[in-house]
């Protein structure tokens, strides 16, 4: 019996139920949130248009093997982007996959790495308002993310005071690539804001912020970056721990999204380590750093490991923790993980629950 | 073994392909420049239907900066995440003994062998003068 013949007969036995923590929502056209933008920004844009922190604005910074980053497959037939129809989005995704509940994650136009920052924080709002009234309005398993303006914190954290309490916000996202790394206290208010009103920082791989993409500077090759979205991850955390974040906002959720997770347990082993030598440059850090990791922090699934041995995979989920991990797919992109398969292990089927629907329902409180 | 009519060869032309569901399982037939190939739908690593997947050649390099490209459309690239595989054996380009896709014994023959009492159950009738593709599973 091959892996995959393993997966079929157990995923056969009972209903696919998942809550999925990654979905890109894409518009048709930027036109889509002129209703919520005002007119003074309409202009702007039609005048001067967008400004990103890195050259080629509207432009991923490597050209992808798959236009829009996207599966072949999911293009609608009525035409517009993967992921701009709701009606294949359904069909293809929500109801084949048992997804239950299904977070918005909106990339496009980093509103978060805008030059004009009231652009920036004009964009989160219509951003936002979009989010509710073309999705979650039509399609009630959907919830949104509460996008920001992180360089103008004053911006960030009103946008994050509006949403608050609005159960059709279940989050705060962020890109890692921000101006300064992200536990600088400049961007406290947010961490604050975010307590303050009971949301996670959700923070999804990507980001225009101008710094080269792989800490080796500006690669040639997508496949290089793609590979370097876990240094981006290891610069927040490592820079959310010594900066003494976690310290300061005890009851902050952090989400690490999309950035792999082979590399958590050796990271933050190599955190302790070197804190257990070099403790007295950073006595705010009261802790050792994996402690905080483990008890602060979360991660999506989503590129799931495949370490080619079933046993190594479940060794990864008990050194992060199990409680730890929200499944994700990232549809419509083309790294897209299947439930039914993107877990090349042989799970029991409460592991395999709580990887796709438990972990998440009780993290999100959607149990209560 | 049971031999399943799919079509007539001119259903299929050069470049493209036609997905058909045999004995419940589906599969892509694929006509590389006049040449016919059956696979199986279902991508090994993830489980995308494979036969939505770009039909593409093989870029190789002998060296840094010296680029290659033959077998222009022989193989097909899963939609999700890229896995090449070769039509002619099922084989994906990098893990070819690992990873592979199920691929079928397939035959093109004239309407006039195909007229015994086997293939008469076929949803449609068979004609003496056209050749058709016939997939063994």
């Amino acid at each position: 019996m091959t892996m995959m013949d393993v997966e079929r007969s157990q995923s056969a036995k009972y209903r696919l139920q998942v809550i999925d923590c990654d979905i890109h929502p894409a518009m048709t056209s930027w036109k889509e949130i002129h209703p919520y933008l005002e007119k003074r920004w309409i202009d702007h844009l039609a005048v001067y248009g967008s400004h990103l922190r890195h050259a080629f604005s509207e432009a991923l910074s490597h050209p992808r093997m798959s236009p829009d980053a996207a599966r072949v497959d999911a293009y609608p037939e009525e035409g517009g982007p993967p992921g701009s129809s709701l009606d294949l989005l359904r069909k293809q995704h929500l109801d084949p996959n048992g997804v239950e509940i299904g977070m918005l994650i909106p990339l496009r136009w980093n509103p978060g790495s805008q030059r004009n920052l009231d652009l920036g924080v004009a964009l989160t709002r219509a951003m936002n308002t979009w989010q509710v009234e073309r999705w979650i309005r039509q399609e009630p398993r959907l919830r949104a993310s509460v996008l920001v303006a992180q360089e103008d914190t004053e911006g960030a954290v009103a946008e994050i005071d509006a949403r608050g309490g609005d159960p059709n916000f279940t989050q705060i996202l962020l890109l890692p690539r921000t101006d300064e790394p992200l536990g600088r206290r400049r961007y406290w208010p947010i961490f604050e804001a975010a307590v303050r009103n009971n949301l996670p920082i959700t923070i999804h791989v990507g980001g225009t912020g101008g710094h080269p993409s792989t800490a080796g500077g500006w690669s040639s090759y997508y496949m290089e970056e793609h590979h370097m979205v876990a240094q981006a991850m290891q610069a927040v955390l490592a820079s959310l721990v010594f900066e003494g974040v976690f310290e300061r906002f005890p009851t902050l959720r952090i989400v690490i999204m999309e950035g792999g997770l082979g590399w958590i347990p050796s990271f933050t082993a190599r955190m302790d380590k070197h804190w257990n030598r070099l403790r007295s440059e950073v006595p705010q850090v009261k802790r050792p750093p994996s402690e905080y990791v483990r008890e602060q922090v979360w991660f999506t699934t989503q590129p799931m490991e495949e370490p080619g041995s079933s046993a190594a995979l479940i060794d990864l989920f008990d050194r992060i923790g199990w409680d730890r991990l929200l499944f994700a797919t990232d549809y419509p992109h083309w790294d897209f993980d299947d439930p039914r398969t993107a877990f090349k292990a042989n799970l029991t089927e409460a592991q395999r629950h709580q990887l796709l629907y438990g972990n998440a329902r009780t993290f999100y409180g959607f149990d209560q | 073994m049971t031999r399943h009519v799919v079509a007539t060869v001119d259903q299929i032309p050069p470049g493209q392909r036609l997905l058909v569901t045999l004995a419940g399982r589906e599969i892509g037939i694929f006509n590389i420049a006049g040449e016919y190939f059956a696979v199986g739908n279902r991508c090994p690593h993830n489980g995308a239907s494979l036969c939505k997947g770009r039909v593409v050649g093989l870029v190789e390099a002998s060296e840094p900066g010296s680029y290659q490209f033959s077998r222009r459309g022989e193989f097909v690239r899963c939609p999700w995440h890229g896995w090449e595989f070769d039509l002619r054996t099922g084989k994906s380009r990098c893990e070819p003994d690992r990873t592979k896709v199920r691929s079928y014994d397939l035959k093109v023959e004239p309407g006039g062998a195909l007229t015994d009492d086997t293939l008469r159950a076929e949803t449609f009738s068979v004609s003496v003068e056209q050749q058709y593709v016939v997939v063994e599973i």
